[in-house]
């Protein structure tokens, strides 16, 4: 069921939980959120989504008190909400949990969790009642055999986010936000959290839970709201609505076929890697990548795959087997590499890919800059790139920090277009990015191989790598298996193979 | 897809400032304003005397020791590394300067000298921070006592006078010089040339990149470690322009307890003219204005008659206003 963006949520007969109504925020020119409405009973998961940019963030920060709105107002449990600051939204019971998690790594989960709100003697930490304190929000989580005093720093991604849950827990939340929880967690990992959003929501707390990946979002909520260009473009229920039309209110168009493979004729070897073993994860790898063609390397988060590329880009070392690059092999760096003819694309944007401080021009010619460099030259270049991958933005100024995700990920694979590499290695190119922006990669990597060009491409997304490689291999704990043509496998056994056989963990 | 097809949001609003401040790289105004409003108000309360051009002639040259410092050491802060050896660097070349023409070293080749000496010093700060991977402040911690030890040392504690020679002149008031001393017209042409190299060399823009985003330089194949050795020996080369400024400054002496306060001083500039200490951002033309900045409070104080004590607590304060002020404009989330 799927309605329009004028009619405001129907009153239902208990009141809402947490409802905003008509909130607009503007930045200079740009108008976030133009009249965004929303409203989360009690016992209820809503799944909000929407492109990079339509408005989610800010809508957040708004619920959160980081910002306040221009117009609009917003209720919980029927009352008046206006969070002044964070603080004070804490205070009236909305918790986050962002995708980043904001937890002092060297302090205990119990001290964690009772950050800021201490119980006290006098001026001394109760800690008596800080561990009760921290024992009960893991029972109410069902979890118990969390330690409460350890560093938090010791423990997995999975635990340290619920370390974060609890935290909510203990002060009293009311509303609860996941913004992108199962990005980095393992298949087991996400399945466990998603018990634990089930028995918060028949605990009676409301969740509103962000996600890029649709199947989740419509696996662990009940309804869910889309926003585009910072209106509520569509709500309805999960349960009657598929994934494509949910897409289809994102993008605002109909979604055509979001993998366009062409027919690929694989040209000569450029890539082969015989047994490598690197000094870290990679035990053995063998792999052959010819021109026109694309290769994708499934497998879990901490298989090897990122390390694989690090070593075949010279950024790791290799201690076993050998990497050749067309005619070349033994030791390598970076720069030789680029020279060869080989550019690579980091899974993380802030932290490696990406020179955030820095401008668009700057971080698409940086591969490639001639001794004496023309700032105009460098901007009529990126001008150029901005056009060609449609990259949105103020102009090849401006810096990469203010662009949305999809956005500086079209600004890491110009460089490599810009410096005309033969062979794109490319770790998580469409990680937590936009649909529409998704598309677009999708496309321009069938170009590429279209132009004799040889990709090879991690991904943790099954689906896209089914659509987009012409062979895919899988790697589990540092062993690639040996390559197949696409449409041998499914995505079965691509997971069983990831897992490995009898594999725990 | 054809331009016309660009979705309308695009074709942002074009603003007239940006075109000067891409020019000048950097948000530079800041410092541009803050020299006239201090002129204005030194200018006020003092009406005789400050606004005036031998005042202005003054400032400069008292400005130029610090003011070379600071244009070195800006590479280094862009970079995100920081050099607080400048002080006894310049110290030591100053003495080994002086201890060379009492050698009977013709002048030229005691200047070159000079500049070798504070290279090697830079040189030795990039080879701990490259090849031992050391943090560049442990690092120049270290340095900074062991040159002021090594200044200490050649000129057996004391200040050594070297017979007077045309370095002298580099710093003096003479019936030849045009408008301002050789030295100011050096440090101007010193300037330009580095903030030059800084926006059109490719080393420049590494330079930037490195200090915004060391692993992205690694990925995009700048080589770090010889970039970053480049960077430290590059600041040395003209702290040893600082110290033969300062040897002819002193009326040709190398006095080892000279520029004490230099390094804070030069970083401070830097950072007023917009540079931040996380690197990525920076400019010479607003590190030379920091330097002038803080020599025109100082010599505005010393007119008032107000204590060095007094001159401190301002220049320290003004310093934690502008740091603040790159806070209020670069928000770190951001």
């Amino acid at each position: 069921m799927i309605s329009g963006s004028e009619t405001s949520v129907p009153a239902t007969p208990p009141v809402d939980r947490l409802r905003m109504r008509a909130i607009r925020k503007r930045f200079g020119a740009t108008q976030a959120l133009d009249g965004v409405s929303l409203a989360v009973r009690a016992g209820e998961v809503l799944a909000l989504v929407g492109e990079n940019g339509a408005g989610k963030s800010t809508l957040m920060k708004i619920l959160s008190g980081a910002y306040q709105p221009d117009e609009g107002e917003m209720w919980i449990d029927g009352r008046s909400y206006q969070p002044r600051d964070p603080m004070a939204a804490r205070r009236a019971g909305v918790a986050m949990i962002y995708q980043e998690l904001s937890l002092a790594p060297h302090l205990s989960a119990m001290e964690n969790i009772v950050l800021g709100v201490e119980p006290r003697h006098g001026p001394l930490i109760d800690w008596n009642r800080t561990r009760r304190i921290a024992v009960n929000a893991f029972r109410q989580l069902g979890r118990s055999d969390i330690p409460a005093d350890v560093p938090v720093g010791r423990l997995s991604v999975a635990e340290q986010q619920l370390v974060e849950i609890a935290r909510a827990m203990a002060v009293g939340c009311k509303v609860l936000v996941l913004d992108e929880p199962t990005s980095s967690l393992t298949r087991k990992d996400i399945a466990g959290l998603f018990a634990l959003v089930r028995r918060l929501r028949d605990q009676g707390h409301a969740i509103v839970y962000i996600s890029h990946f649709l199947e989740e979002a419509r696996e662990i909520a009940g309804r869910f709201v889309v926003l585009r260009d910072g209106r509520t473009v569509g709500e309805g229920k999960t349960a009657q609505t598929s994934i494509d039309q949910i897409i289809s209110l994102m993008v605002g168009r109909k979604v055509e076929d979001l993998y366009p493979r062409s027919q690929h004729t694989p040209g000569e070897m450029v890539l082969e890697l015989s047994d490598v073993a690197g000094a870290k994860k990679i035990v053995s790898a063998s792999l052959q990548l010819r021109r026109g063609e694309v290769l994708g390397i499934a497998g879990l988060v901490g298989a090897g795959r990122t390390e694989m590329l690090r070593a075949i880009f010279g950024l790791d070392p290799v201690v076993k087997g050998r990497i050749k690059v067309g005619v070349y092999s033994g030791p390598t760096t970076p720069a030789r590499r680029w020279t060869q003819g080989v550019g690579a694309v980091s899974e993380d944007r802030k932290r490696e890919g990406l020179a955030m401080g820095l401008s668009i021009a700057e971080n698409i010619t940086l591969s490639r800059l001639p001794l004496l460099v023309s700032p105009r030259r460098q901007k009529a270049d990126a001008a150029e790139w901005i056009r060609r991958l449609a990259v949105r933005c103020g102009g090849p100024a401006q810096k990469v920090v203010h662009l949305s995700g999809g956005n500086q990920q079209k600004v890491a694979v110009a460089r490599l277009l810009h410096h005309g590499v033969d062979v794109l290695l490319l770790d998580e190119p469409t990680r937590g990015i936009d649909v529409g922006s998704k598309a677009q990669i999708y496309k321009l990597i069938d170009e590429l191989a279209l132009q004799n060009k040889a990709v090879l491409m991690i991904s943790s997304y099954l689906p896209e790598l089914m659509g987009v490689c012409d062979r895919i291999s899988v790697m589990c704990r540092g062993v690639l298996h040996p390559a197949r043509p696409t449409r041998e496998i499914t995505e079965e056994q691509i997971m069983l193979e990831a897992t490995g056989a009898g594999a725990t963990l | 897809m054809t331009r016309t097809a660009n979705p309308p949001e695009i074709q942002a609003k074009p603003r007239k400032r940006i075109n000067l401040r891409q020019a000048l790289n950097v948000n530079i105004l800041g410092p541009i304003i803050g020299l006239i409003l201090v002129s204005i108000l030194f200018g006020i309360l003092e009406p005789r005397g400050f606004l005036q051009l031998g005042n202005a002639k003054n400032i400069l040259l008292e400005a130029t020791i610090v003011a070379v410092a600071a244009i070195g050491t800006t590479p280094v802060i862009v970079s995100a590394g920081i050099d607080i050896s400048i002080g006894a660097t310049i110290a030591v070349v100053s003495v080994c300067v002086a201890l060379m023409l009492n050698h009977h070293v013709p002048p030229a080749l005691a200047a070159i000298g000079g500049v070798g000496v504070g290279a090697l010093c830079g040189l030795f700060n990039g080879g701990c921070v490259t090849v031992l991977g050391l943090n560049p402040f442990i690092v120049t911690l270290g340095t900074f006592l062991a040159f002021r030890g090594a200044a200490d040392y050649l000129s057996n504690n004391n200040i050594v006078y070297a017979p007077p020679t045309w370095i002298n002149n580099l710093m003096q008031v003479t019936s030849h010089t045009p408008l301002v001393p050789w030295g100011v017209w050096l440090m101007l042409a010193l300037a330009a040339l580095l903030a030059l190299m800084l926006r059109y060399t490719r080393f420049g823009r590494h330079i930037f990149a490195i200090g915004s985003n060391e692993q992205t330089a690694r990925l995009c194949g700048i080589p770090v470690r010889r970039a970053k050795l480049m960077i430290y020996a590059l600041g040395g080369v003209f702290y040893g322009i600082a110290g033969i400024l300062a040897f002819a400054y002193e009326d040709g002496a190398g006095d080892p307890t000279t520029n004490k306060n230099t390094p804070l001083t030069a970083i401070a500039a830097a950072v007023i003219g917009g540079a931040s200490l996380t690197g990525g951002q920076g400019s010479i033309v607003g590190a030379l204005l920091g330097a002038l900045f803080i020599q025109t409070i100082r010599v505005g104080c010393q007119e008032l008659q107000l204590s060095i004590g007094f001159q401190q607590i301002v220049t320290g304060l003004i310093i934690l206003a502008a740091v603040l002020l790159d806070r209020v404009r670069n928000p770190p989330s951001a």
